[in-house]
């Protein structure tokens, strides 16, 4: 009998203390969990909608078309010679994935409350799993910027090999700060206020309606203290290729957003981990 | 040496009561008390806490069933959700060999816009299933819950006792090293409790440990060898079962025949009903625990509602000390007091019913109270309130000094003819 108690996984009870080991073996153990948690999100995120899977395509469009309308036509923005619906389009994009993760991983710990004070999983899974389920939307949309690059004759260059890799970041920097916000979530519900407004004015900081070069040169700096400038800009250069690439180089600033977003992520998981064992407790 | 599978020492589980109760934190009072006072330090010490658990220590060995009985706020979730990992304890230590399963609530995780088929996936993997694992089972899952017809039609369409069925036929499936299950046979009809409890007691057989809490006296003594009492976040007895629960009926109340809820003692959910009191009154109408079989009787129970509730009913349960239903009765059950009381404004209130003289046996009796509008929610509930004795004398046939069998004890009119 003592050779099976042996073979059987043994875990301690503890009380919480120190700093929590960040433990990501545990994560993968629960890969599958992260899945179906997933693959939940998307199965019913348009349930009993009318327009059901069309929203996708409909919110970058409808977004695009304001913009167009009133940044392109009415106040001109400078957009060096691209036409500005996919100026605005090709930022949109990674705008909108980021948004939705955001928002959807920062209020998804609340979301599970009933999960969260019943039973044990790592509870990390739940805001990566509300990152992850946006990046199916995001693909889908990729049909309407096909669409309007066939319409533009954008001929794609090399640079669209690296969309994948911006993508990665924008998906980095909504868990790096979704981790941050839903563990507060949990304690301070004033985060269900804050996040909406959070994502208003973030729009305006980053060159979605707009591109980097409006900003004067020896400011232009302080974008590069905002992450998603470095995926926004990221894919402009990666969608529109050379064209845009004249007036704008990707290095400085994607290293910058890039060295944010990893601070912002190593911190929030720090942070998560510490938080995670009295969730249960506060909820 | 033998075999053990869970060991827990001085285990403690301290709450806040401000975090269980009602949530005071909001970021603004934080900004608020660091401008008014920067240099306090801040920490839960200022808060009220109480002890939800305090200095635990047992070892279970492996392949044992054991029960764990205690009243409400006794800490027997606590407990669980400790082992389970699901909060951590606040001192002690404790050491569990093998896979912790637990049977929870109904359908906790279910998505009700999922199917069927879809949930008992989703459901598993939460319950810590690989996927391989659950489409191995996955036919077993379905025959167990009797559910194949509407196994690809969305939860939400399902019946209470179809969801209750699903919910527990993927969480027995999971074949655990340790089974934890937390009264989820309070609800469900006789049928599917009888199934449950069989599943329990084969994956007892396979040699896995199960730990059982439930106010079902009869299913603890029916599955369990051995019965932890708990009461005020303490183990108070460790017996086997039959004396355990013997010990938990008797000295486990107050024997006044009155029951007081304590503000601890009410869970956070039954707002906006707050159980008062309940009382057990002789024909005289004096509050005892001793009720003369030849005498009426009344059960008293005060409540206060904090809001206006419509279509509520209170109800009792009377049981035997064995735990077998006697009857079940609710204070709107006349048609007329239904129509009456259809919508009760806040205040304080009491239901309180009489029992005719002659009706119950010599022996303890348990009454369980229960708040609810029907179908729609359970406020309140308690089914071990209180008990009471039964005292024979002067009931029929005390001429004759034996132990009559059957908890009731009618006076029935007899004619004998010679024919």
């Amino acid at each position: 009998m003592a050779s099976i108690q042996n073979q059987l996984p043994t875990t301690y009870l503890r009380p919480a203390k120190g700093l929590a080991a960040l433990n990501l073996k545990d994560l993968w153990d629960y890969r599958e969990l992260i899945y179906f948690l997933t693959w939940r999100d998307l199965k019913v995120r348009y349930k009993q909608t009318l327009l059901g899977f069309a929203w996708v395509i409909l919110q970058p469009i409808i977004n695009m078309v304001v913009f167009t309308l009133l940044f392109g036509q009415l106040l001109k923005v400078p957009t060096d010679g691209i036409p500005y619906p996919i100026f605005s389009f090709a930022a949109l994009l990674p705008w909108l994935y980021f948004a939705g993760s955001l928002t959807r991983s920062s209020t998804s710990l609340v979301g599970s409350a009933n999960l969260i004070s019943k039973v044990f999983f790592p509870r990390m899974v739940i805001p990566i799993s509300g990152v992850l389920s946006g990046v199916v939307d995001f693909v889908v949309s990729l049909i309407v910027l096909v669409g309007m690059m066939l319409f533009y004759k954008i001929v794609p260059s090399w640079n669209l090999l690296l969309l994948p890799v911006f993508l990665f970041l924008a998906m980095l920097t909504a868990l790096g700060f979704g981790l941050w916000l839903s563990a507060l979530n949990v304690r301070f519900r004033d985060i269900n206020y804050l996040v909406p407004f959070l994502i208003e004015i973030w729009k305006y900081a980053t060159p979605v309606i707009y591109g980097s070069t409006l900003i004067p040169e020896k400011f232009r700096f302080l974008l590069g203290l905002n992450p998603m400038t470095g995926v926004v800009e990221g894919f402009r250069w990666a969608i529109l290729g050379t064209k845009y690439a004249q007036s704008f180089e990707p290095g400085p600033l994607f290293a910058a957003s890039i060295s944010i977003t990893l601070i912002v992520l190593i911190s929030g998981v720090f942070f998560f981990r510490k938080t995670e064992r009295t969730f249960a407790d506060i909820i | 040496m033998t075999d053990i599978a869970i060991h827990v020492d001085n285990l403690s589980k301290k709450y806040k009561l401000g975090a269980m109760y009602e949530r005071q934190d909001t970021l603004r009072d934080l900004l608020v008390s660091m401008v008014r006072n920067p240099f306090q330090k801040r920490n839960s010490s200022d808060n009220q806490t109480i002890w939800a658990l305090r200095d635990i220590s047992f070892d279970i060995e492996r392949g044992s069933v054991v029960g764990i009985v205690g009243r409400n706020g006794a800490g027997k979730s606590t407990l669980l959700k400790i082992l389970s990992r699901v909060t951590d304890p606040t001192g002690g230590v404790g050491e569990i060999h093998g896979r912790v399963g637990s049977l929870l609530e109904v359908g906790t995780g279910f998505h009700p816009e999922l199917t069927g088929r879809e949930n008992i996936f989703l459901n598993g993997a939460i319950l810590g299933m690989k996927r391989t694992e659950i489409e191995k089972k996955f036919d077993e899952i379905v025959e167990f819950s009797e559910v194949a017809k509407f196994i690809d039609t969305p939860v939400k369409r399902y019946s209470s006792g179809m969801y209750l069925r699903l919910a527990f036929a993927v969480a027995a499936h999971l074949e655990p090293d340790i089974l934890v299950v937390d009264e989820v046979l309070a609800v469900g009809d006789a049928e599917f409790q009888r199934k449950c409890l069989g599943k329990m007691s084969d994956v007892a057989e396979q040699g896995r440990t199960v730990l059982f809490v439930s106010h079902n006296m009869s299913a603890i003594l029916r599955l369990t060898e051995e019965t932890l009492v708990m009461e005020k976040g303490r183990i108070v007895k460790r017996a086997p079962s039959a004396q355990a629960v013997d010990y938990y009926l008797s000295s486990g109340f107050a024997e006044t025949g009155e029951r007081v809820w304590e503000k601890d003692e009410v869970p956070e959910n039954a707002a906006p009903f707050v159980p008062k009191a309940l009382r057990i009154k002789n024909e005289q109408e004096l509050v005892t625990n001793s009720i003369r079989s030849t005498e009426r009787m009344q059960i008293e129970f005060e409540y206060e509602l904090t809001a206006p509730v419509t279509g509520l009913r209170i109800g009792f349960y009377l049981m035997s000390a064995r735990g077998e239903f006697i009857f079940t009765s609710f204070d709107t059950d006349e048609p007329r007091l239904y129509q009456d009381h259809s919508v009760r404004e806040a205040g304080v209130y009491s239901s309180r019913c009489i029992i005719p003289a002659d009706t119950f046996n010599e022996g303890r009796f348990v009454v369980g109270v229960n708040a609810s509008t029907f179908r729609i929610r359970r406020y309140f509930q308690d089914e071990y309130a209180i008990t009471f004795n039964v005292d024979p004398a002067g009931a029929p046939g005390m001429q004759w000094p034996e132990q009559r069998l059957g908890p009731i004890r009618p006076r029935l009119e007899w004619i004998i003819e010679k024919r």
